[in-house]
């Protein structure tokens, strides 16, 4: 018998500890922290926070609303901007965005806690069951959304807002995207995720489709014919190779990606395999969201390898930080060259020291290390896997302001178009953007009932 | 060090800090309390006739801004509950055991010379230093004809106060209320009648606040609520402006003056010395923190006072007095402007909003290199203050004096009233 193709073995924990190391990192605040700390908002005019946000939140409002206790009208003021105003409380970076440009970090060193107050509000909504926002009259027009991750539901929320008829294709069983499948199970605790998507449903018109992957069982062609418009939120299907020998033939050399959907999905945490000795290869966010939940199954030592400095990793200062005090090491300046298999399974990685050339190009030393791991993480990027007929550059679907592609009736937005940042919030603006965009094109063309 | 030791109207104590007539100061357990904490002296909260008062529950009702808990306060509570047998028997023990500290009592008994008779030679039995008479409960009290009912009649405090200084040797104190449009005519009456000092401020008619569940006042009870006495933090300014209407007027300037009204802390009490009090009185401030705040109070004084050369209370105390004027006598030729330090900014643009909605458009908001910046549009500010005062980052906004060579002008004079009085012909 061959060896297990995810490599390591499980039970290495036991669920109580796994449950308990999967806990929500940081829990709702209770009603006194927040009136705290929404007291420390200063309700700054032309306030930076604002400014900083993607879906442009109107911020100085919704954290006065809580401090008055009107925390429905802050609930509602920040989904009107964003509809997953839960899930980016959650996941948002808010140190390199709204918190870092809060004037309280210029007077006192430490900003509002605006990420916080926002959960703080939008969970009470949710957990009520109320959809703030009511429909338009019907326009007799139909939208086919494809893909049901942030800027699909996104953008299928504001389009059924506007009174069209939505049909969402999902290629998972589950909508919700990477906040089903990707994010870090930590920062999305009590199935979330799930109860977001409901939640967004919940205003109607939105039909929804599972298992429909396009270009496999759905065609663009043929949505694009028999519908009005077309939304694509297709995110990034593929993932980038090592390619190095051995990368597909060795059991335990793994996608992060893939094994943090299966983690998600997971019904019992305790049951996936999991390496001693881990090695996490990448700088992403992905690398490090692999590498702290690996920690968390109870792999003994978890090394993320770097080719180039903290400082090029496009994880963040804090995601980095968060790694460390979980008991991650992060090694800069090496990039592996050797995948080392035993018995067909992998064994360790041999790395090579890199350094930044004067002219800007990254190049090895010479000098090599080896890693003995059990368990290897690719986390090095994913890809578009471009449908067919439309024009794309740099490896993502190209879109002009509107968010319109190159092919007639069909939009697109998210993480498959070069919109701005790589994040969720950064996805819903698009899709909410998309939409009204839509919307001014179908109601332009005519025809539009009411 | 400097000397805080106070001789208030012949009382003396170790420090100016006084526990006011209140809840504090009901009985001997908490008056000792205060005394170990370093209370300079108690006003006995309130004796009245037996038998004994009853009170409600519940009695309290608070304003809270935020997280600021208590910025306002306001009580229902009457009198003493207790018998007076028991009151009198704790004060002489208390003034016994504690001879440096000065114990006065507050008194309230019906308008009637026999009644104030029988209470004080009773207090005086206690050996207690002083009686406070108290003119001010605007609650429960006054709807049976005593405490501010007596306070806004003139007449009525001058009688009283000639009564008591007939009936007793002990120094009396008139507490006045604030629920009167004019507090000067009050504290004439009082010296009038001979008093030997007034304390003041009592507390103001108030509602604290609606419950919306029940639509009733708070503090409730069973369902109703009634108006209280408003004091702490948020009275301060009108206690203030009361101490110095007093302070000024040249019918009772220079009578001793017990300030009470939102004082928690050593700086207030400065502020009230400055407008002459020679004593200062808490309630509110101890209520929410305990008896243990007198320790900033004597040192925050007495650091605050080295570090300006005062020697004792008497070296500042009314200094503030000539400076209290009327509004006619303000320099019309006076400017001043706001100056924002840029350094200190952090961009909240609070003045610059505050100015354009409510005021005179003085605050340019602008993009330099696309970063924010708020400057003073210095031919168009009248100096109101208001952007100093939001903005939240301490002294990043000043008000500069501009020379606008004009001597001195006030209103009396200035040729553009039409009142102004003609200079002599």
């Amino acid at each position: 018998m061959g060896p297990a193709p995810l490599g390591g073995s499980a039970g290495l924990l036991s669920r109580a500890e796994i449950e308990d190391n999967f806990a929500d990192i940081k829990p709702m605040l209770d009603k006194t922290r927040a009136v705290v700390d929404s007291a420390r908002c200063f309700f700054c005019h032309d306030a930076p926070c604002v400014e900083a946000c993607p879906t442009d939140i109107d911020i100085p409002n919704f954290i006065r609303m809580i401090s008055t206790g009107n925390v429905k009208g802050a609930a509602e003021k920040i989904l009107a901007e964003n509809i997953f105003g839960g899930m980016c409380a959650r996941v948002c970076p808010t140190e390199i965005l709204c918190e870092r440009a809060c004037v309280r970090n210029t007077s006192e060193d430490r900003p509002v806690d605006i990420g916080a107050l926002q959960r703080y509000a939008v969970d009470q909504l949710i957990e009520t069951g109320h959809q703030p926002f009511t429909r338009a009259e019907s326009t007799g027009k139909r939208v086919a959304v494809v893909g049901g991750g942030p800027a699909g539901m996104s953008c299928a929320h504001r389009l059924a807002v506007l009174g069209h008829a939505v049909t969402v294709y999902e290629a998972r069983p589950q909508l919700g995207g990477l906040n089903e499948y990707g994010i870090a199970a930590y920062k999305t605790v009590d199935n979330f995720a799930q109860r977001e998507v409901d939640f967004i449903l919940s205003i109607g018109g939105i039909d929804v489709k599972p298992g429909q992957r396009l270009g496999q069982n759905v065609q663009l062609a043929d949505l694009a014919r028999d519908y009005d418009a077309v939304f694509l939120g297709i995110g990034l299907g593929g993932v980038n190779a090592l390619d190095l020998p051995g990368e597909n033939e060795l059991s335990g050399v793994l996608d992060a990606v893939g094994y943090i959907a299966a983690l998600r999905q997971a019904k019992d945490k305790a049951a996936l395999p999991v390496g001693r000795s881990v090695v996490v290869i990448g700088g992403g966010n992905t690398a490090i969201d692999i590498a702290i939940q690996v920690k968390k199954l109870g792999a003994e030592d978890v090394t993320i390898v770097y080719r180039r400095g903290a400082e090029n990793m496009s994880a963040t200062g804090h995601e980095q930080e968060f790694a460390q005090v979980s008991g991650v090491k992060i090694k800069h300046w090496a990039r592996p060259i050797l995948l080392i298999g035993k018995d067909g399974a992998i064994a360790g990685v041999e790395f090579e020291y890199t350094r930044m050339g004067s002219d800007g190009k990254l190049s090895g030393t010479g000098e090599k290390f080896r890693l003995d791991c059990d368990q290897l993480f690719k986390a090095i990027g994913q890809t578009l896997t471009p449908p067919e007929g439309l024009a794309t550059a740099k490896g993502k679907i190209v879109v002009d302001g509107d968010f319109k592609t190159s092919m007639a009736k069909v939009w697109a937005g998210g993480d498959c178009v070069a919109s701005g940042t790589d994040l969720t919030v950064q996805s819903v603006q698009d899709g909410k953007l998309a939409a009204h965009a839509i919307d001014r094109a179908l109601r332009a063309n005519g025809a539009v009932r009411g | 060090m400097a000397d805080l030791s106070t001789n208030f109207v012949g009382i003396k104590s170790p420090n100016p800090f006084w526990l006011a007539s209140a809840p504090p100061t009901d009985k001997e357990y908490n008056v000792v309390r205060a005394f170990r904490a370093g209370w300079g002296g108690v006003v006995w909260k309130t004796l009245g006739e037996d038998p004994p008062v009853v009170n409600v529950s519940s009695r309290y009702g608070a304003l809270h801004i935020n997280d600021d808990r208590i910025v306002g306060f306001n009580n229902i509570e009457l009198i003493t509950d207790r018998p007076l047998e028991v009151n009198l028997r704790e004060i002489k023990q208390v003034k016994k055991d504690w001879k440096d500290r000065a114990l006065i009592v507050s008194l309230m008994v019906p308008c009637e010379e026999l009644s104030w008779k029988n209470i004080l030679a009773r207090v005086e039995e206690t050996e207690a230093d002083g009686i406070e008479l108290n003119f001010g409960c605007p609650h429960g009290m006054s709807e049976r004809g005593m405490g501010s009912a007596v306070g806004q009649v003139p007449e009525y405090v001058e009688m009283v106060a000639r009564w008591c200084k007939q009936h007793t040797r002990m120094p009396v104190i008139v507490k006045l209320t604030p629920n009167v449009t004019d507090v000067r005519k009050p504290a004439r009456a009082a010296k009038q009648g001979g008093a030997d000092a007034v304390s003041l401020i009592n507390t103001i008619n108030s509602i604290c606040g609606i419950d919306l569940d029940h639509f009733a006042p708070m503090p409730m009870v069973d369902g109703k609520g009634t108006h209280g006495g408003y004091c702490g933090p948020a009275v301060k300014p009108i206690a203030m402006h009361m101490t110095a209407d007093i302070a000024r007027d040249p019918e009772t300037h220079g009578i001793p003056i017990s300030a009470i009204g939102g004082i928690g802390n050593w700086r207030d009490a400065a502020e009230f010395m400055a407008l002459s009090a020679g004593t200062v009185q808490v309630c509110t401030a101890a209520m929410h923190h305990g008896f243990r705040i007198v320790d900033d109070m004597i040192t925050g004084l007495s650091n605050w006072m080295d570090s300006k050369g005062y020697r004792t209370i008497d070296d500042f105390r009314g200094k503030a007095v000539p400076n209290v004027t009327d509004w006619q006598y303000l320099n019309i030729n006076y400017k001043s402007v706001a100056v924002i330090d840029q350094d200190k900014c952090i961009k909240c643009g609070l003045c610059h909003i505050a100015c354009e909605d409510t005021s005179h458009q003085s605050i340019a908001a602008l993009r330099v290199d696309g970063q924010r910046r708020y400057e003073v549009i210095t031919e168009e500010c009248v100096g109101c203050n208001l952007c100093q005062h939001v903005c939240p980052v301490p002294d990043c906004i000043s008000m500069v004096e501009v020379d606008t060579g004009k001597p001195y002008l006030n209103w009396t004079q200035d040729p553009r009233n039409p009142y102004a009085k003609k200079a002599a012909e």
